[in-house]
């Protein structure tokens, strides 16, 4: 079992919530871009989530996880002081950073939540950091504070124009590469993408032109984390790769997307159906 | 006086069509009297044949002596004194293949049912209410690690344990058993036989470190800091081969090793779990070996209307497949299978298979399993120096598990690639063996 330290939403709508966790074998090794696999309870599921923080010394780890299946539904009304039945990690490669000087760093969603710890690194290693963030509203934005600290220059993006600039971030994206272009600054050395497939998708769109090397990271359905089940599947340079064990980061140049995104959706019926049985009176817990 | 039936007596079953629609255990297991019978079909041989043939030494002859007399307590004694996981080993072991297939009373007939004696014993002993409690042997003060709790962990645990070491298992998955719980399906060997033969091993005094992937949450160099002071790696071979045809990313291709874990780890097959499973129409499984079926066993009980093995010249199918066909939506909708016939005898006189040109034809299908193989996990390979490597990615070791780096000791399928639970399980115990030489030879 593995106690909830902290808990605490990320936003208003309180879609996004925070988890700090006791797991000191995974807080040992655990590094940003790496992720880690819960299970509720004896008869849940094994779900990945992308590492967002870990505390060495205090043999903690912290993921933020979106409410968006049965799964996650639940763990967001696990309290602070409850426990977990299994964390396991950390899985996956880290994110390369060596040599890089300039970044651009895209989240959308759930996905600035994954990389602002790949952002906060490249920034405390003195690499220059540029982050675009994008959410759908105001009410679901998350890390104002923590985003700005992590980055030399931030443009928080709302598809609805609720808060920050209004508009994609394709859009912002574009125009950051085309004013060091303009301004004769130096170019992206390195844009890092991660957030809805198909937001990666139009991303590694804009980038291509510019032979910018984009990195994205994936969370494909998966079992067991550790190349076992190949159930992660992705077609990368033609080739069959696993996301757990060789990824979860990838050349947004070489992904087939229409792959990938035909293959995240494989369960999506059995996902909603199980998504509407949720007893919140029970705090995450089953009936007998 | 011996028993002189030809024929072992007969293992009670579910009836098939029954236990086709159930995840119920399909072998029922002999009663009293049975066993009785059946063992007193044993001569005794002075120099019994049968222990050779069993890779844990299991001290046949006694154990049935003792069946036959009717005292189970003292058969359990007698097997467990060399092997860790009887219930398991009664149900999976391929008995035909060893100590059965030198049995002497199979020249004339059938050989004595070693294996349902196992298993009568082990089951006799798991379902006493009131039983003896476990011997937990003191503590020699030296630590040993082992890497999984399958079968050759599990038994290099037990052994070393008898031993006097002190013996912590770092498992990946949250539930101990490897293959025995995540591959092998509950109506071959039922999940709860296994969870209790690892409380034995834990009653004995072996400790479990679940969701601790040694490679990633640790690495081996880590264990010797923590003051391990020898290491053995059972982390058999856990990375599904795929065929590299086209296709074969389509919605509807499991690996085998998806579909097993999907049922038999996460428990797919019933309501109270959460784990998605589709529903099968007409399956191919792609294989021919033990998972082969094992998956396909698992496929009809899940609802599959049809299920086909391809590629099992054991079948003599002789049909190989060259590509997976879908439709706009990405699931899959076919096999594309090529017939093959055996070609002129090579120098071994072995007639190898030709695909004949222009007999592609497609096996109408919703769901292929591919079943062909696995290899060695490379989570340790990449982050642990000093040993050496097979082209297949097996750790190189002896007999006796030795490996080329001082203190790491392997077996079973990390060394061998995907083999038997008993061929694991003797390597864990020559491992077991070789580490209680190594930590002596230090002193």
């Amino acid at each position: 079992m593995y106690k909830v330290v902290t808990k605490r939403f990320l936003n208003d709508a309180k879609t996004i919530c925070l988890f700090e966790i006791e797991a000191p074998l995974i807080a040992r090794h655990a590094q940003a871009g790496q992720f880690v696999i819960f299970r509720l309870d004896e008869q849940g599921e094994r779900v990945p989530v992308s590492v967002a923080g870990y505390d060495r010394e205090k043999g903690t780890v912290t993921v933020m996880v979106q409410a968006a299946g049965r799964t996650t539904k639940m763990l967001h009304t696990v309290a602070e002081g409850d426990y977990i039945t299994d964390i396991v990690g950390p899985l996956g490669k880290a994110t390369e950073m060596e040599g890089l000087r300039k970044v651009c760093v895209v989240g959308g969603g759930v996905g600035c939540a994954i990389a602002y710890p790949i952002a906060k690194e490249m920034h405390e290693k003195g690499i220059e950091v540029t982050f675009i963030a994008g959410f759908r509203s105001a009410d679901i934005v998350i890390l104002k504070e923590e985003l700005k600290a992590a980055s030399d220059k931030l443009v928080m993006c709302t598809d609805d124009g609720t808060y920050g600039e209004k508009g994609f971030t394709t859009v912002f994206l574009k125009n950051e590469i085309e004013a060091n272009i303009a301004e004769g600054k130096p170019q992206f050395d390195r844009v890092i993408a991660i957030g809805p497939d198909i937001m990666m998708k139009f991303l590694a769109d804009v980038t291509r032109p510019y032979g910018i090397k984009t990195i994205i990271s994936l969370d494909p359905i998966m079992v067991d984390g550790t190349g076992m089940c190949g159930g992660c599947r992705v077609i990368v340079g033609g080739e069959t790769k696993f996301a757990c064990v060789d990824g979860p980061d990838f050349d947004a140049h070489e992904v087939d997307f229409d792959s990938l995104l035909k293959r995240a959706a494989f369960y999506k019926d059995e996902q909603d159906a199980a998504a509407q049985h949720i007893c919140n009176m029970t705090g995450g817990k089953r009936n007998g | 006086m011996a028993n002189m039936k030809m024929e072992k007596n007969p293992m009670p079953e579910q009836d098939p069509i029954v236990r086709a629609g159930n995840f119920d255990e399909v072998a029922l297991g002999y009663s009293a009297e049975a066993a009785i019978d059946e063992a007193k079909r044993c001569l005794n041989c002075r120099e019994p044949r049968c222990r050779t043939g069993c890779p844990v030494s299991v001290r046949i002859p006694e154990f049935i002596a003792k069946v036959a007399e009717g005292d189970f307590d003292a058969a359990y004694e007698i097997i467990t004194s060399t092997n860790s996981l009887p219930a398991v080993c009664g149900r999976v072991c391929p008995q035909e293949k060893q100590c059965e297939s030198k049995c002497v009373r199979g020249i004339k007939g059938e050989s004595v049912a070693i294996g349902r004696l196992e298993r009568f014993v082990a089951d006799y002993h798991m379902n006493k209410k009131k039983k003896a409690a476990v011997k937990a042997p003191e503590s020699n003060g030296h630590r040993i690690a082992i890497v999984g709790s399958g079968p050759a962990g599990l038994t290099c645990a037990g052994d070393l344990r008898k031993l006097g070491y002190d013996v912590t298992i770092f498992e990946a998955f949250h539930k101990s058993g490897g293959v025995l719980v995540y591959g092998i399906p509950q109506f071959r060997l039922p999940k709860e036989i296994v969870a209790a033969e690892i409380e034995n091993l834990q009653a004995m005094g072996v400790k479990i470190v679940n969701n601790a992937i040694v490679g990633k949450s640790e690495t081996v160099d880590e264990l010797f800091e923590d003051g391990f002071e020898a290491v053995f790696i059972g982390s058999g071979a856990g990375l599904p081969q795929f065929l590299h045809i086209p296709g074969e990313n389509l919605l509807g291709v499991y690996s085998a090793n998806e579909l097993l874990t999907r049922v038999n780890l996460m428990k797919a097959y019933r309501d109270d779990y959460d784990t998605p499973i589709k529903r099968f129409g007409r399956v191919a499984v792609v294989g021919a070996g033990n998972v082969a079926m094992d998956a396909a066993r698992v496929a009809k009980r899940l609802g599959a209307e049809h299920v086909f093995i391809c590629y099992g010249i054991e079948f003599n199918l002789l049909n190989n497949p060259v590509a997976i066909h879908g439709g706009e939506d990405g699931h899959v909708t076919g096999i594309e299978l090529v017939r093959q016939e055996l070609g002129e005898p090579d120098e071994k006189g072995r007639r190898k298979p030709v695909a004949v040109e222009g007999s592609n034809w497609i096996l109408d299908v919703d769901t292929v399993v591919i079943a062909i193989g696995t290899s060695p996990n490379p989570l340790i390979r990449n982050t642990t120096e000093g040993l050496t490597f097979t082209k297949k990615g097996g750790i190189v070791a002896d007999e006796g598990g030795v490996t080329a780096r001082e203190g790491v000791f392997a077996g079973g399928d990390a060394v061998t690639g995907s083999a038997t639970v008993i061929l694991a399980m003797g390597a864990g115990k020559a491992g077991a063996k070789s580490i209680d030489a190594y930590i002596k030879s230090k002193k």
